[in-house]
């Protein structure tokens, strides 16, 4: 397959079919976590903790467990060695142990929202009756949940076996901060101080929620004999067991967790919260426990994105060219450690050729949920900085910002933040496509003004197993383990269809629990239709060989004397040209061969490469309110093929949506004691649709040889420049560098009245 | 457990009787503020009357000159009463504010009244056109200006086994006419910071004969800012004039600090909207 080839060269890629669950989607037919039943099911609740820190002394759980209709309470105490779950890595990484006890608080709440206990009921009404009636013993503690409150001289601290990690030598106290890390190449102070222009500030983003309609749900049931089960939502269902059986000291496949769709992630359901507990309730119950969220305990539980705070200095010569970049800054991560840092240096470095730059990133705890990922984790932020300063450049320099962009993008070969030399990237060619758009070239209206902002997302690719089968018909069912957020059944089937020169409808695709299929890691960062698609080829491709094989034998004809065109086996062999075995009359004659024609792929998919994106976008600011509207906006980016272009172009609007949302009204508040004071969509302000403008797309196409289609990631890369081009806007209409998110109405005035 | 009885009389009078045997009682209109708080804990009532099964309560009736809104009107039928949007563009689009298509499919203008939330954005509008409750309770029936309603945030001046039947509007007069804005950070599905309300009646050479601006979400409960159309009537709306009106505006703000807004940005806001619904009221006058 030769992915330079074009699109022409294609039959069904690049097509735009209806999605296979689109019907049961816009019916009300399709089960999302919190619809699944199970039979004689118990109802679930959980008990919070109203205050940000405090130590428990004790729980009675007594006269919950007296209440008429309550089968089960339970606390950690409840789960089995919760001491001693501090293993790390194998196919799920992260920190079992921080995960376990944010799921349940064992000595110490750490935020508001912590669960201290559960109760399975009846009923939910039951449940939440029982909740009332337990009795939590806490000692309040002083509580931060800034940076500068978090890392202040003699602040509380949560952990007290937490010491810096990275810092040499050991340091010898505990610290609210988790860790450090630096990217530098050159000299970065020295360079600084050659440079002829020099932008620079404190910029400052609060912890944003991901934001998804379908709250937290699940169905566990936990036999006596060891076995569980467990039906939920997420974006990674063997995560999800490996998680949950980690926890729960289980073997892992004793635990069969089963996919249900999902209603949004972006990065928010790749952990556990509810699981373990609505096992450990099963157990103890001997029935089947529902857990759901309601959406306080989303917002109050669930991790946010960090906030952070960014110290940037960017410094040009007279001719625009960036020459060296200095950063360092602070996430704020939420009671347990965060894994930002480097997602926040990479992006400083990674855009741009700095032949001399230095990024250091300290990750903080504080009092808040602890944060998790959310699209392109780490990287909105440091963009919002970098690109800000840029912008400044331009100011100052009187230069055009996109010019100068094309002027310091890094191309393919250049050295990336890893320095190895950047593969097959769009950069350039985003920032060209920018420049010939409709919108560029439209004059800013009077009294809007305008900003630009690019950057990029590194993508990923790792484990998927998959399985495509032919049925005695012909037609293709193909299995995978990746939860289908983003439309990826349908860029499956596409993929699939192309391979084996069939019509879209004649391939269908199914998620398999996992008892179902071997491990496929979680559908996150922009992975799915780069390493799940690549194995869905390769396995049709196996598909093809089989069926070559086969219809050789049955033709009679030596295997080099066939080919496959169209979806069948073509006869070469001299004076045979023309005949020909369909998939049906190959695959229906089971019981003469080997077995049935399907073929299962694993793999661990490299190669794959960074999706870069340039946002513009108009603004108008109302000088007498501060109250900021988006008046048009497009999204270029890089995204090496589209598959499917409707869902590339919906991840680009979706993740433009999201960034908008984050520079103008979204963040966390909290209250003086530390709880969420706008713990629901009312006050924490997601855009909505009259807020947006039709978001313009344009799909550049630099194709990812790694892939046979060419496929690069698209969901993430969208949601990291519209930070700095909606701040970039904002900037130019006050007349001032906003370096503070969100960008309200109230903060915008501010802005202008002391202009 | 608590238990909740839930009822839907026929008759004003049946619902009448229930609220007044179960003290513990809510009516329901549109359900968009009750079924909330009930959800979020926060109100547990004993029993629920829903309105919308009174017939005489749904739909808006020109009656003696004016219109009268069924209590359980949803705020999309007033956008459809072509005379009432004629006559009272102001309040019509006030009550079109409400949360989105939906919510306003289901929200009743009663029911933003009733709920008493200093926020309300139907409530100014109401005030500056001169709408009156039109109550039906144990005593009898009464009537109140919508301004005497609302008490505090949550409270009424409704007595025990009192509620409103309808709402009450003047109609169409010359030269009349009226306008309601509201700041938010989204443009939907979102709480005032504030709202204004303004009607304006123009004489003939057109100066200012009578306005009336309503203020929300800048204290305890919306207001009528008497000073402030005062500040206008018998001028031409010169610029000293609206400052004047601007200021008196600024001088019934008594707004708190929350996460919404700080007092200071509530209080020059309400000067920036007044300014501008008056002149939108003015204009629509103009031409009426
Ligand atoms: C998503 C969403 C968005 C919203 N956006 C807005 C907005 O933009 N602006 C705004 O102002 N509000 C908004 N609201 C609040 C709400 O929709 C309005 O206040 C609405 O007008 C309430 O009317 P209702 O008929 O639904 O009242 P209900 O919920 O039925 O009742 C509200 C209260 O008034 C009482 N009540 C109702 N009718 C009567 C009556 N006739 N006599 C006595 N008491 C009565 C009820 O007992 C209850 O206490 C929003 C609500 C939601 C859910």
């Amino acid at each position: 397959m030769n992915a330079q080839s074009g699109h022409n060269a294609y039959r069904v890629v690049g097509t735009r079919p209806v999605r296979p669950d689109g019907i049961d989607k816009v019916t009300g037919k399709a089960l999302y976590g919190p619809d699944q039943i199970a039979p004689n099911m118990l109802h679930g609740a959980v008990l919070r903790s109203p205050h940000a820190h405090a130590r428990i002394r004790g729980i009675d759980t007594s006269r919950a467990e007296a209440l008429p209709g309550v089968k089960a309470v339970i606390t950690a105490r409840d789960f089995p060695g919760q001491e001693s779950v501090t293993f790390k890595g194998g196919e799920t990484s992260g920190d079992r142990r921080d995960i376990a006890h944010n799921c349940m608080a064992l000595h110490k709440v750490l935020y508001a929202g912590h669960a201290v206990a559960a109760v399975a009921a009846t009923s939910e009404a039951i449940a939440r009756e029982a909740l009332a009636l337990i009795v939590v013993d806490l000692e309040v503690l002083p509580h931060v949940i800034s940076v500068a409150e978090a890392i202040a001289p003699g602040a509380p601290v949560l952990h007290d076996d937490m010491f810096t990690e990275g810092l040499e030598p050991k340091p010898a106290q505990a610290s609210n901060v988790s860790a450090t890390f630096t990217m530098a190449k050159g000299d970065a102070a020295a360079a600084m101080a050659r440079a002829a222009v020099v932008a620079e500030g404190r910029y400052v983003t609060q912890p944003v929620h991901q934001g998804y309609i379908e709250p937290q749900a699940c169905v566990a049931s936990w036999n006596s004999d060891g076995q569980g089960q467990i039906w939920c939502s997420s974006q990674g269902h063997f995560d999800v067991r490996n998680l949950t059986a980690g926890i729960l000291n289980l073997p892992i496949s004793s635990l069969r967790v089963t996919p249900l769709e999902i209603g949004g992630g972006f990065g928010g359901k790749t952990t556990v919260y509810l699981e373990p507990v609505a096992m450990v309730l099963s157990r103890k119950a001997g029935r089947p426990v529902r857990l759901a969220m309601r959406r306080e305990e989303v917002f109050a539980a669930t991790g946010p994105a960090p906030g952070s705070v960014f110290e940037v200095r960017i410094g040009a010569d007279a001719d625009g060219r960036l020459v060296a970049l200095e950063m360092e800054f602070w996430n704020q991560s939420g009671a347990y450690p965060g894994n930002t840092l480097h997602g926040g240096c990479a992006t400083a470095l990674g855009a741009y050729n700095i032949a001399d730059a230095r990024a250091t990133g300290w990750d903080v705890v504080s009092n808040f949920a602890d944060t998790h990922a959310y699209r392109a984790p780490g990287a909105p932020q440091s963009a919002f900085a970098v690109e800000s300063c840029i912008d400044e450049i331009a100011l100052k320099l009187g230069m055009d910002p996109l010019e100068l962009r094309l002027k310091n993008a890094v191309k393919p070969g250049d050295p990336s933040p890893s320095r190895l030399p950047h593969g097959a990237i769009g950069y350039i060619e985003c920032l060209e496509a920018a420049k010939a758009s409709p919108h560029w070239n439209t004059p800013v209206a009077e009294g809007e003004s305008r900003g630009i902002a690019g950057a990029f997302w590194g993508n990923y690719g790792g484990p998927s197993t998959v399985a495509v089968s032919v049925a005695s018909d012909g037609s293709v069912a193909v299995t995978t383990g990746s939860p289908d957020i983003g439309g990826s059944r349908a860029s499956m089937a596409i993929m699939a269809a192309e391979t084996l020169q069939v019509p879209y409808e004649s391939v269908r695709v199914a998620i398999a629990d996992t008892a179902s299929l071997g491990y496929s890691m979680v559908t996150g960062g922009s992975r799915t239709t780069f390493a799940t698609g690549k194995a869905v080829v390769d396995a049709c491709g196996q598909i093809i060989d089989s069926l070559l094989a086969r219809g050789a034998q049955l033709l009679g004809v030596e295997p080099g004397e066939v080919a496959w065109r169209d979806g069948a086996v073509h006869c070469m062999a001299a004076g045979r040209e023309g005949e020909k075995l369909d998939m049906a009359a190959i695959a229906g004659r089971v019981h003469q061969f080997s077995g049935p024609v399907s073929a299962e792929v694993q793999l661990n998919a490299q190669g794959y490469l960074p999706g870069f994106g340039v946002h513009i976008c108009d603004v108008a600011v109302d000088k007498e309110t501060g109250f900021t509207r988006v008046t048009r906006y497009t999204a270029i980016q890089d995204v090496g093929r589209a598959i499917h272009p409707d869902y590339v172009e919906g991840q680009l609007q979706g993740g433009a949506a999201q960034g908008i949302g984050w520079a103008l009204n979204e963040g966390y508040v909290f209250d003086g004691a530390g709880r969420v004071d706008n713990a629901g969509f009312l006050d924490y302000r997601m855009p909505v649709c009259s807020d947006l403008p039709m978001i313009e797309t344009i799909m550049v196409e630099v194709p990812n040889p790694a892939h046979p289609y060419g496929v690069k990631g698209v969901g993430e890369t969208s949601i990291v420049p519209p930070l700095a081009a909606v701040g970039n806007a904002v900037s130019r209409a006050v007349g001032k560098r906003m370096r503070d998110l969100p960008m309200a109405p109230e903060v915008v005035h501010r802005a202008l009245a002391g202009a | 457990m608590s238990t909740m009885t839930f009822h839907a009389p026929a008759t004003v009078a049946e619902a009448c009787a229930l609220l007044a045997a179960e003290p513990g009682a809510r009516v329901l209109a549109g359900g968009t503020d009750l079924i909330v708080q009930m959800r979020s804990g926060r109100i547990a009532p004993a029993a629920v009357i829903d309105l919308k099964r009174i017939g005489a309560l749904s739909g808006v009736r020109e009656q003696a000159g004016g219109f009268v809104i069924g209590a359980a009107t949803r705020c999309t039928a007033l956008k459809e009463h072509a005379a009432l949007a004629a006559a009272h563009p102001g309040v019509v689009e006030a009550a079109n504010l409400i949360g989105s298509v939906q919510v306003r499919n289901r929200a009743t203008v009663a029911g933003n009244l009733c709920n008493a939330s200093p926020a309300a954005d139907s409530v100014p509008a109401m005030i500056a056109a001169g709408a009156v409750a039109l109550i039906a309770g144990p005593q009898g029936a009464r009537e109140l200006p919508v301004e005497h309603l609302p008490q505090s945030p949550g409270r009424t001046a409704l007595a025990p086994g009192e509620f409103v039947t309808a709402i009450r509007l003047p109609g169409k007069a010359a030269h009349s006419s009226d306008a309601y804005q509201r700041l938010t950070p989204r443009t939907e599905m979102d709480i005032a910071i504030v709202g204004v309300g303004a009607a304006i009646t123009l004489a003939g050479d057109g100066s200012c004969a009578a306005a009336r601006i309503a203020l929300g979400a800048v204290g305890p409960v919306a207001v009528l800012a008497e000073a402030a159309g005062a500040a206008l009537v018998g001028t031409r709306f010169e610029a000293a004039a609206l400052d004047r009106m601007a200021e008196a505006v600024q001088a019934v703000c008594k707004p708190i600090d929350d996460k919404r807004g700080s007092a200071a940005y509530r209080t020059a806001m309400a000067a920036v909207l007044a300014r501008r619904v008056v002149q939108i009221a003015r204009e629509r006058a103009g031409e009426a």
